[in-house]
């Protein structure tokens, strides 16, 4: 999978729960759940999103690492490399 | 609804609109999910409505089979209209008053080529060069200008039934695509003027007085954080759902903050449903009802919010989710604000807000120390309520707040 397949995973995660954001609405370097506005019900759907389509999990320690969209997009090509 | 005994052995039921909320007056029937001659089931998703509230699977509240049609979708009825007729599985004779006789009900809305009736005078029918065909997939072939004599039909009688169409014209994608389409087109407006109907009513009627308590969640959120360090996103569990079950056990010891203000007097309700205010993110809220919490655990609780969430937003919330609260939570999360002052939704009697929890100076032991608090405000309807069972109440969820282990 190359990094162009995941970011449109991870966009499309996030589309699962916050239907109405496209690419453009997103800084990739700002927390996730303050550039897509996820409140806290949102940003688990969002991870069991994420994991549903790769089988990578994210727990809490983990969010440090994966709590942008290019932190996680990162994250998830070390995992599934 | 109205049970009778008919000629034989088999009481009938009628399906009707649904009232999703006092203020709701009609309903479209966007889909039926069934047909004539089908099994169902209590609880079963019989049909798709478009309210005020969104796009709704109705479900339907006894098990038996499907005799009748009356209705056929697109359409738009009054609550309480017969839209179909089920003959109960188990025939319970029931003397309500409202029975009527089956001859008295206005004549069906109905294309007699479609409804199947299980008369002699079927066989007119029959032999008939009408196709028959469930309303479903009448619609579709009508849309996709399908010739339905050039198919052979599987179902009763030799019907077109779903599986009948070929792939290419299978509804689903068509009938969600329909159902989205007018949630996101017409629910901005529709369910604006269904919220403040409501809340119009509550503020006219109801009234509210407020009592707050800022409650020290330390422990709280220290045996959260410790529950959720390694846990998947699927076993996590979020503040919101140990304050509902908080409040779920509450509301066991304080039946009288649990049920309903009805005919000048409070009626209280058997179960312990929860409503849940979700913000929908084109804005305008959907408040589904989690049934039972008091006996849910943590996870199944987040389980069942987190499910909620995604289908209040996708427009598959089910009818007794929107109609069977008997308490509302309307928790603003961390980006919110300190206090939320809720309004009641009639005809219930009491809504708990959460504010924004946060880390504060807390005294214990004469020492300030770090801690975390939040802010739950209660709303009760002074008609029933008073200020000191309401202070009581508040205080017995601060309590079970303390003890997550043991909820």
């Amino acid at each position: 999978m190359n990094t162009d397949d995941i970011e449109q995973l991870v966009l499309s995660a996030i589309q699962q729960v916050a239907p109405e954001i496209e690419m453009d609405d997103i800084e990739v370097d700002e927390d996730i759940r303050k550039t897509c506005d996820l409140d806290s019900m949102d940003f688990i759907n969002y991870l069991i999103a994420i994991k549903n389509a790769t089988g990578v999990v994210i727990a809490e320690k983990d969010y440090g690492n994966a709590n942008t969209f290019k932190k996680m997009v990162e994250f998830l090509s070390l995992k599934l490399a | 609804m109205t049970t009778n005994a008919n000629t034989s052995e088999q009481a009938i039921k009628d399906i009707t609109m649904p009232s999703l909320g006092a203020d709701m007056k009609e309903g479209m029937l966007v889909e039926w999910l069934i047909k004539v001659g089908d099994n169902v089931k209590q609880g079963d998703i019989i049909a798709v409505l478009e309210t005020q509230k969104g796009a709704i699977d109705m479900e339907v509240y006894d098990s038996g089979t499907i005799t009748e049609i009356l209705v056929q979708p697109v359409i738009t009825v009054p609550v309480g209209t017969v839209l179909a007729r089920l003959s109960l599985a188990h025939v319970a004779y029931q003397s309500d008053t409202e029975t009527i006789p089956t001859e008295k009900i206005p004549s069906p809305m109905v294309d007699s080529e479609v409804a199947i009736p299980k008369t002699p005078l079927t066989k007119n029918v029959l032999q008939s060069t009408v196709q028959l065909a469930s309303p479903i997939v009448r619609k579709l072939a009508e849309q996709q200008q399908l010739d339905l004599s050039t198919l052979t039909g599987t179902g009763p009688h030799g019907a077109i039934i779903l599986k009948d169409l070929p792939n290419d014209a299978h509804p689903h994608a068509t009938s969600e695509k329909l159902t989205d389409k007018r949630t996101s087109t017409k629910s901005s407006t529709s369910m604006r003027s269904a919220i403040s109907a409501a809340m119009e009513k509550s503020k006219r009627e109801i009234p509210h007085f407020y009592l707050s308590l800022v409650i020290d969640i330390t422990l709280t959120q220290r045996w959260l954080a410790n529950e959720n360090k390694d846990k998947s996103p699927e076993q996590q569990i979020l503040l919101l759902a140990v304050v509902m079950k908080s409040v779920a056990l509450a509301l066991g010891k304080f039946p009288q903050f649990n049920g309903f203000y009805r005919q000048g007097r409070f009626l209280p309700a058997n179960d312990i449903n929860i409503g849940n205010v979700v913000s929908l993110r084109s804005g305008g809220i959907m408040v589904p009802a989690i049934h039972h919490v008091e006996q849910l655990t943590l996870t199944d609780i987040m389980l069942a919010l987190r499910d909620v969430t995604l289908r209040s937003r996708n427009g598959h919330l089910k009818s007794s989710e929107v109609t069977d609260a008997t308490f509302t939570i309307t928790n603003m999360g961390e980006r919110g604000a300190d206090t939320v002052f809720g309004v009641i939704y009639p005809d219930q009697v009491a809504i708990i807000g959460l504010g924004k929890p946060k880390k504060s100076a807390v005294v214990l032991n004469n020492n300030i120390t770090i801690g975390d608090e939040i802010t739950l405000c209660l709303s009760a309807d002074h008609r029933v309520l008073d200020g000191m069972l309401a202070a009581k109440f508040l205080n017995q969820i601060a309590e079970n707040l303390q003890k997550p282990e043991s909820l």
